[in-house]
C-alpha cells in the first residue's frame, strides 16, 4: 500500500527540497521503492540535490498535460536503483498544474512505489495546494524561529481542511521536522526551544536536524545528505526520521553541543 | 318576587359557562391476584419514581370481580403509592360509595404517545455555543455570532475567533478574540495562557502591547467595566 507523503512548511529556505531528497534517499537505503515528486513549477531544486539536473528531458507538467508517459518522465538515481525522480518544469509556472491531472499522475505513482515523497514550493497557493491535495501523510519542515513555527501552523491548518483525505472526513497524519537546529544557539537561549515549538504546533515530532555544513557540503555536489555522508549528524537524524515514518519506535535525541568533545580532540592533535 | 327570582337565576345560569375538555388518562386493569398486580406496579415506579405523579389514572374492572371492601382497599393501596384514581370504570354503580371515585363510562381508547422527546428535539436546534475540540490554527477564522465559543487547544498566532458571546480557550490563545461582537457587553474572554495579538469585547479593543506583561503567559480573563476593558488573571 503505497504512501503519499507531502513535505512541506510554507515558509521558504528552511529545509523542504534538502529533507525530500534526504528522507527519499534514506527510505530508499531500507528497501523501499520511492519516487520523490518537485511540485515547485518554475522554480526547480530537487533535480539538482539530487544530482540528476542533466537528465531531465520530461518533467511533472508534461505527464500532467499528457504530452509524456510517467515512465518517461521519472528518472532513476544512479547510487540506489529503487529511488525515483519525477522533476519539474523550470519554464513553467504552477497555473499549468490541474487538480484532475495531479491527481491522476499521483493515482499511476500509487501502483509503481511503496513511498511518494512530494517537495512542496514554499507559499500556499497553487502549487503549495496541490502538492498537498492527495497525501496521506505530512512532514512540515520548521526552523527554531516563530515566523517559520506560525507559518508551519497555517499549512497545519490547510491540511486539516484543504486536502481530499480532509473533506472526505479522514485526517492526514502530520509529522514536525525541526531543521537548522543549533545546539549552541539553542543553549544560549537565543532560539525557539523544541518544546516551545511543539506546544505551538501541537503535532509529534518526527525528528530534528542539526543544522551542519555537511547539508550544505552534500546538496553541492548534487547528492542527497544521507547518500553522501550516511554517517554525518545530520544524515543520522534523517535516517531516525525515516524509519520513524515507517513505523519504527527510534529515540529522539536532542542534537547538544559537542565543543568540549571537539576542542579535546583538536587539543591533542595540536599538541 | 317569582319574576324577580327567575331573572336572577337567570344571570347566574348565564354565569356558569362549560367548556369542553379531553385529557388522556392512564387505564390500570388490575387482575388477579391483585397482590402480585401491585408489585408489579411497585417495580414500575421503582424504576421511574413519580411517573403517574400529576397524571390522570382510571381504574378498569372489567375482567376482575371485587366487592365494595375490595374496590375500597385497592383504591387505598394505590393512594398509598402517590397514585390518585380519577375514576372506575367497567363496574356496576351500586359497588361504589359516595368516599370514592366516581364511576365513568363512554372512555375511547387512544394510543398514548409520549411528550417528553419531541420537546427535547425541539430544544436540540437552539444551541448557542460552538465547541472546537482541535487547535485554531494561523490563517483560520472561526465565525459564530450566535453564542459562545470554546476551544479546547490553542488560537495560533495568525488564527481569528469572533464570537456573538464569550470565548474560552482551554489552550494558549495566541491569536485574535473577539467576544460580544452583537454588542454584548457581558461578553467574556477567557484563556489558560494570554499571548494574544488582540483581545475585543463589543468593540472595545486591546493589542498585545497593551495588554500588561505580567500577566502574559497566564491564565487570565478579559472583561468590559463599563468603556473600559480590564484583563485580570484568572486564579
Amino acid at each position: 500500500m503505497a504512501k503519499v507523503l507531502v513535505v512541506t512548511s510554507g515558509k521558504g529556505g528552511v529545509g523542504k527540497t534538502t529533507s525530500t531528497a534526504a528522507l527519499g534517499a534514506a527510505l530508499a537505503q531500507h528497501g523501499q521503492s520511492v519516487a520523490v515528486v518537485d511540485f515547485d513549477v518554475g522554480l526547480r531544486n530537487l533535480d539538482l540535490v539530487m544530482g540528476a539536473e542533466r537528465r531531465v528531458v520530461f518533467d511533472l507538467i508534461n505527464v500532467v498535460q499528457g504530452v509524456a508517459k510517467l515512465q518517461q518522465a521519472l528518472i532513476r538515481d544512479k547510487r540506489l536503483e529503487n529511488l525515483w525522480l519525477l522533476p519539474a518544469s523550470q519554464t513553467r509556472d504552477k497555473d499549468a498544474l490541474t487538480d484532475e491531472g495531479v491527481g491522476k499522475v499521483i493515482a499511476d505513482l500509487r501502483t509503481r512505489f511503496d513511498w511518494v515523497l512530494c517537495d512542496s514550493p514554499a507559499g500556499i497557493e497553487r502549487g503549495a495546494t496541490l502538492a498537498m491535495r492527495y497525501a496521506d501523510e505530512a512532514v512540515i519542515v520548521t526552523n527554531p524561529e516563530v515566523s517559520s513555527v506560525r507559518d508551519s501552523d497555517r499549512i497545519i491548518g490547510m491540511l486539516d481542511s484543504k486536502t481530499v483525505k480532509a473533506e472526505k472526513g479522514e485526517r492526514v497524519e502530520k509529522h514536525v521536522l525541526i531543521t537548522r537546529y543549533d545546539p549552541a544557539r539553542a543553549a544560549r537561549g537565543e532560539m525557539l526551544g523544541i518544546d516551545d515549538i511543539l506546544e505551538i504546533l501541537a503535532t509529534p515530532l518526527i525528528g530534528i536536524i542539526p543544522e551542519s555544513q555537511d547539508v550544505l557540503r552534500a546538496s553541492n555536489v548534487g547528492s542527497p545528505v544521507t547518500l553522501n555522508d550516511a554517517t554525518s549528524a545530520p544524515a543520522r537524524a534523517y535516517f531516525d526520521a525515516a524509519r520513524r515514518l515507517t513505523g519504527e519506535t527510534v529515540e529522539m535525541v536532542v542534537p547538544a553541543e559537542r565543543k568540549g568533545f571537539m576542542n579535546r580532540l583538536l587539543g591533542r592533535r595540536a599538541a | 318576587m317569582h319574576g324577580k327570582a327567575d331573572s336572577k337565576a337567570g344571570i347566574a345560569r348565564q354565569q356558569v359557562r362549560l367548556r369542553g375538555r379531553s385529557y388522556v388518562a392512564f387505564v390500570f386493569a388490575p387482575a388477579v391476584p391483585i397482590v402480585d398486580w401491585l408489585s408489579e406496579i411497585d417495580a414500575t415506579l421503582a424504576s421511574s419514581p413519580g411517573f403517574f405523579v400529576g397524571k390522570p389514572v382510571v381504574l378498569d374492572l372489567s375482567s376482575v370481580d371485587l366487592s365494595q371492601s375490595a374496590i375500597a382497599h385497592l383504591v387505598g393501596s394505590l393512594e398509598q403509592r402517590s397514585i390518585r384514581v380519577l375514576g372506575i370504570e367497567g363496574v356496576e354503580g351500586d359497588r361504589l360509595v359516595a368516599s370514592m371515585p366516581p364511576l365513568l363510562t363512554g372512555g375511547r381508547p387512544c394510543v398514548i404517545t409520549r411528550t417528553e422527546p419531541q420537546a427535547k428535539h425541539e430544544a436540540k436546534p437552539k444551541t448557542n455555543s460552538l465547541l472546537l475540540d482541535s487547535p485554531v490554527r494561523s490563517g483560520q477564522s472561526i465565525i459564530f455570532t450566535e453564542g459562545d465559543v470554546t476551544v479546547l487547544g490553542s488560537v495560533g498566532s495568525g488564527a481569528e475567533i469572533v464570537a456573538g458571546g464569550s470565548i474560552h480557550v482551554y489552550g494558549t490563545l495566541r491569536g485574535r478574540a473577539m467576544a460580544g461582537v452583537n454588542g454584548n457587553s457581558a461578553a467574556r474572554i477567557y484563556c489558560q495562557k494570554i499571548e494574544a495579538e488582540l483581545l475585543a469585547i463589543d468593540g472595545y479593543y486591546q493589542t498585545a502591547e497593551e495588554i500588561d506583561a505580567s500577566l502574559r503567559n497566564q491564565p487570565a480573563q478579559a472583561w468590559l467595566q463599563g468603556d473600559i476593558m480590564r484583563i485580570t488573571p484568572l486564579i
